[in-house]
């Protein structure tokens, strides 16, 4: 024996661990070591460690009570700071070396838990304890109850850190997915493969082979673990198998999607993946998951050495480790006789068989006593079992008591689509209904066939039929030779009279009391008492606790189970990290972010960027020695009006529209007219929704007899465009016109001011004419420029300022920057951010994203007069609706503190003078406020009713959260240049 | 989901984006002189059946087809997928004719109307029982598939 398996106590010979490979692990500060193919449970044992975390209500000590992902119990934290995993089953977490692991649900130490004082006062903790005490005053809840009932109950705790582990995502396909690699699984996956199917086979343990490896059973005459590994090196040699371990399939859904996490890695600061997130497509998939053995409720029925007998096995068989020294084994089925036998030939003591059958014929192995019609009442042992005391008074001692109470098949995948489960008396258990999710073949334990040669089988069958149903001819294997062990179970929920304290939901701390007293309040519906008590509520969701909690709840009522009914199970069928949800899509990896064509510039030009939808913009420029962000926007306002400014404007959304009917079509989709538009001008157009409110807005080109170019607000570039599609496909399908959207094929720049157009008469090629004569205002065209450039050039402003905006092929985008900047030098030209874009269009007046909220209309714009009422468009019929042409509507109005100093708030509202702010005295809001260097003085836009008339009214602009009530003029919404000289200069 | 697009074949419902009823594609005329109402009806008047809807769907990350497919909402089976353009261009080929008639008889578009009125109800009303028998179908088919795999 090695060093490593001396200091391992309860470690004896035999399993699937390597004895070579020792690690080294801390528990609780304490240093332990296992070896590899351990399971951190099976290591604890293993060192004789059987108290491993604190109950969730009651702190009652708690140990080990499965080998499986259904563990209620032994829920630790795993890993430090950042890597900190809480609420991780040692049952399923696989060993390494260097594993650091706490227990949860503790105050002070494991052994000495102050909380425990909740076990003394259980009398009054029963279901609905909460609900009932912690319910007056309402107010109390959140700030007070919650925090402290939270703390005292919770399970592990986050971090607090941002997760340093990469996640990821990925898509899978294949004919047949195998959820399960027991018995079944693996004779499905065989014969399917051999069939010429695609397989993917999926386990959630890190060793593959199923219950295979947890009995000593004989298969074709090898060991059950030998003959696991046999199918797994067959599978594992063919092409057209995946094998996926570590990967638990947690749902089922629409149209053979199956949702896999698989735990690829342990955390990993080198950044190895660590999960994955696998979207599994399968044409058919074969369910083989099992069953779960689920214990038998009597008093103290919890202390740490309580185990499910079929976990005993695991551990002795597998692991190598004998969960104690001397067993009692407490059965209502013959399952829990083989453990028995397994002890045995492991060598491990049995003090006691303890079957609740008087009339069955069992021999048990030779010296240990048998007792049969027996049940246990009660155990002593508080941070560990000591001794059990069954109904005819006897103590029998133990360290550790094997219950099984039978299998339950683990149907969950087959709940994922509305199946719902039917009870079999057969077998004591529900197995799956009609509704399986499409495809799904359900075979082995989890569709009720309990023994091994059946197993085999049926799994052998199911994936026959996958073959068949999928036009391939199913290959034949000969069915391995097996026994078919006996399974013959009378069903015996809990003992009765033996209620203190009797847990059915061991992580839940719910147990028989609790659904008496559920029953006796009046929750009896199924559903009713798992929220009543919250039975099978916790992350385990009641794996081993939902069948035993039914059956006692029918029993109190009187009712058969199958009249009793089931909860149904929804996905996730074991806990899936958000992490691994998000994949890859984390902090600045959420979304792509699109970058402007002059976006290399700008950086190294200073420029401060502010998100746009996923775009990023320059919002300024600061200049040396400009310390506040006001300082650059109000230079670069000044500047373009003075002279020249020039702005990226490529985010604006860019729709090339073609064809024959491409006129009647925007006719159609925009409110005003579009027919009459010479080739070579631009016209503005405003898009109504169906329901008559304002779309979008933006300006449409004539580039030719049947070509236009739409531009869209930078925001709803996407939506506009889904809604032409739609208008275009849905609507008009007969007009013959296509629409591509090319925001991304072209850069664009907005040059302002009143030297724009000399800026540009350098860059153009000769030949090429812009003067106001040649290019007047809204002009649109294409022109050659930097000696043979092709770009798009439109007299168009939204400053106000004389100005074009030139588009070129996004490739040159950079290099348009830069010629722009170089040919600008001599008139001071100035790079302006959205900041100074918005200062202009307020002092110009034209609306934007926050006039045009969707709750607003042309008429509010004070561009009623722009929907034609001769044509067809979508939104003209509903913007009539009388509600939307009222007299006393909002309409746009601009305004300015009366005392300039003052700044204004945008979203403030319009209260008059005298007049208390309250909704019923709201007449209106601001929806966009600026400072005008030109003005010096806060300016704004907003909404008034009947604001036509009341220019030179003064109001009160109130905002009650920014603590602002000032008095405000209102006035005509154009402050600068309102005749529009500038822009036709 | 998986939608089976007419042209790309089988696709992930995560490349589509939903607007709804399918009724959006019958517009009504602006100029008819229930027009408020009909417009009224036509965008928020909705049935919510649990059963078959036809729906449009816009394949915004593949083609930008939009598509009316036809889904069971209690099961997420989906029936049928057809391009909304060509049910779209049936509708108004219809309509045209009916214009047509307008122009040349009063009296006849009225009787014209009212017999592609019943017309089109036949065919929708053949077109369901269509659906449904081929869902009843695939029901009935799936459930002897179901006791098959419990047997």
């Amino acid at each position: 024996m090695s060093p490593a398996s001396l200091s391992q106590k309860n470690r004896i010979t035999g399993g699937l661990v390597d004895r070579d490979q020792p690690l080294g692990f801390r528990f609780d500060g304490q240093h332990y070591t296992g070896f590899a193919g351990d399971t951190l449970a099976s290591a604890l044992l293993a060192n004789n460690v059987r108290l491993v975390g604190r109950s969730f209500k009651y702190h009652r000590p708690r140990g080990i009570l499965t080998a499986g992902s259904e563990e209620p119990n032994a829920l630790v934290t795993i890993g430090d700071g950042a890597y900190q995993d809480p609420n991780s089953r040692a049952t399923t977490a696989q060993l390494f070396d260097g594993m650091t692991a706490k227990s949860q649900t503790k105050m002070g130490l494991l052994s000495f838990d102050l909380m425990a004082v909740n076990d003394l006062l259980s009398p009054l903790l029963g279901a609905g304890f909460y609900y009932k005490t912690f319910m007056w005053p309402a107010a109390f809840w959140e700030k007070i109850y919650e925090p402290i009932i939270r703390k005292a109950a919770g399970l592990g705790s986050l971090s607090g850190l941002a997760d340093p582990d990469q996640y990821d995502k990925g898509y899978l396909h294949c004919d047949l997915l195998v959820i399960g690699s027991g018995p079944s699984g693996l004779m499905a996956a065989l014969v399917a493969a051999k069939s010429g199917l695609q397989v993917i086979l999926a386990d959630e343990d890190f060793c593959l082979g199923g219950r295979l490896n947890a009995e000593r059973q004989e298969i074709d005459g090898m060991e059950s673990a030998a003959f696991a590994a046999l199918c797994l090196a067959q599978l594992a040699a063919m092409d057209n198998v995946r094998i996926l371990s570590k990967t638990t399939v947690f749902g089922a859904f629409d149209h053979g999607c199956y949702g896999a996490l698989e735990r690829v890695n342990e955390h990993d600061a080198n950044g190895a993946i660590r999960q994955i997130f696998w979207h599994i497509r399968s044409q058919r998939c074969v369910l083989a998951a099992g069953a779960t053995e689920r214990p038998i409720a009597f008093s103290n029925n919890d202390r740490p050495g309580v185990m499910l007998a079929g976990a005993v096995r695991t551990y002795v068989n597998r692991f190598g480790v004998a969960p104690g020294k001397r067993v009692a084994i407490f059965t209502n089925n013959d399952d829990g006789w083989a453990t028995a036998q397994d002890l045995h030939a492991a060598g491990v003591e049995i003090t006691a068989i303890i079957d609740s059958r008087t009339d069955i014929a069992k021999t048990s192995p030779t010296g240990v006593p048998t007792v049969l019609g027996g049940q246990i009442v009660n155990t002593t042992g508080r941070l560990g079992l000591r001794s059990v005391t069954l109904n005819n008074g006897a103590h029998i001692p133990a360290d550790c008591l094997a219950i099984s109470g039978g299998w339950s098949p683990t149907v969950h995948l087959t709940c994922h689509q509305r199946g719902r489960p039917v009870w079999n008396d057969a077998i004591a258990g529900f197995v799956p209904g009609e509704n399986l999710p499409d495809g799904m073949i359900v075979t082995g334990a989890a569709n009720g066939v309990m023994t091994l040669a059946s197993c085999l089988q049926s799994g052998l069958k199911a994936g026959q039929q996958a073959a068949r149903d999928l036009d391939r001819k199913p290959a034949v294997i000969k069915a391995p030779r097996a026994a078919d062990e006996s399974f013959a179970i009378q069903p015996f929920w809990h003992v009765k009279g033996s209620d203190k304290k009797a847990f059915v939901d061991f992580q839940n701390d719910v147990g028989v009391k609790d659904i008496k007293q559920s029953h006796r309040e009046g929750f009896r519906s199924v559903e009713h008492l798992k929220r009543y008590t919250t039975l099978g509520m916790a992350t385990d969701q009641g794996k081993i606790a939902n069948i035993p909690g039914l059956a006692i709840l029918a029993d109190i009522s009187g009712k058969t189970i199958a009249e009793t009914g089931t909860t149904i199970f929804r996905p996730p069928y074991t806990p899936v990290p958000i992490a691994a949800f998000a994949g890859r899509s984390r902090g600045k990896d959420f979304r792509p972010t699109r970058l402007t064509p002059s976006h290399k510039w700008a950086s190294a030009a200073g420029a401060v960027f502010v998100e746009t939808g996923a775009w990023l913009r320059a919002q300024w420029y600061p200049q040396t020695g400009e310390s506040e962000w006001r300082q650059s926007v109000d230079r670069e306002v000044l500047a373009t009006r003075a002279s020249v400014g020039i702005c990226d404007v490529t985010t604006l959304g860019k729709i090339d529209i073609q064809g024959r009917d491409a006129a009647a079509f925007l006719n159609h989709v925009y409110a005003n007219g579009f027919a009459k538009l010479p080739v070579g001008k631009t016209r503005y157009g405003l898009m109504l929704r169906e329901d008559g409110m304002v779309m979008d807005d933006g300006t449409t080109a004539r580039l030719g007899e049947t070509h236009y170019i739409m531009t869209t607000t930078t925001a709803n570039a996407v939506g506009v465009f889904r809604h032409l599609e739609f208008c275009r496909q849905c609507l008009w399908p007969e007009l013959d016109v296509q629409l591509i959207s090319v925001t991304e094929q072209y850069a664009q720049y907005a040059v302002a001011g009143p030297n724009s157009r000399r800026l540009l008469e350098k860059l153009i090629d000769s030949g090429e004419d812009i003067s106001n004569e040649a290019f007047p205002f809204m002009a649109c065209g294409e022109i050659s420029i930097c000696s043979g450039v092709k770009a798009r050039l439109f007299r168009i402003s939204f400053s106000g300022e004389l100005a074009f905006e030139i588009a070129v092929p996004s490739r040159y985008g950079d290099a348009m920057i830069r010629a722009l900047m170089a040919a600008g030098e001599e008139f001071g030209a100035t790079p302006y951010g959205t900041e100074a874009l918005g200062v202009m269009r307020i002092e110009k007046g034209h609306v934007a994203g926050n006039e045009l909220n969707g709750q607003t209309t042309a008429r509010q714009m004070g561009l009623g007069r722009m929907v034609s009422q001769s044509k067809d468009s979508i939104g003209l019929v509903l913007s009539r609706r009388p509600e939307l042409v009222r007299d006393d509507d909002y309409e746009l109005i601009g305004l300015k503190p009366v005392n300039s100093d003052q700044p204004l708030i945008a979203g403030s509202h319009f209260i008059a003078i005298g007049a208390s702010p309250v909704a019923k005295n709201d007449e209106g809001w601001v929806t966009s406020i600026a400072y005008s260097p030109h003005l010096k003085s806060a300016i704004g836009l907003g909404y008034i009713r009947r604001g036509n008339n009341r220019h030179g009214d003064i109001v009160r602009a109130v905002n009650l959260l920014g603590g602002q009530d000032i008095k405000v003029e209102l006035c005509s919404p154009h402050f600068i240049d309102p005749e529009g000289t500038r822009l036709h200069g | 989901m998986i939608i089976n697009h007419p042209h790309l074949g089988p696709r992930d419902a995560s490349e589509f984006s939903i607007l709804g009823d399918a009724s959006l594609i019958n517009r009504p005329d602006w100029q008819a002189g229930d027009a408020d109402d009909a417009f009224y009806s036509y965008l928020y008047l909705r049935d919510n059946p649990a059963g078959l809807h036809r729906e449009l769907w816009f394949h915004e990350q593949g083609d930008r087809s939009w598509l009316v497919v036809t889904r069971d909402t209690v099961t997420h089976a989906i029936i049928d997928v057809a391009l909304a353009s060509d049910i779209a261009k049936a509708a108004t080929s219809k309509m045209s004719k009916v214009n047509a008639g307008k122009k040349t008889a009063a009296k006849k578009t009225a009787t014209k109307k009212t017999a592609a009125k019943k017309t089109a109800a036949k065919k929708t009303a053949a077109k369901k029982t269509a659906a449904k028998k081929t869902a009843a179908k695939k029901t009935a088919a799936k459930k002897t598939a179901t006791k098959r795999d419990v047997t």
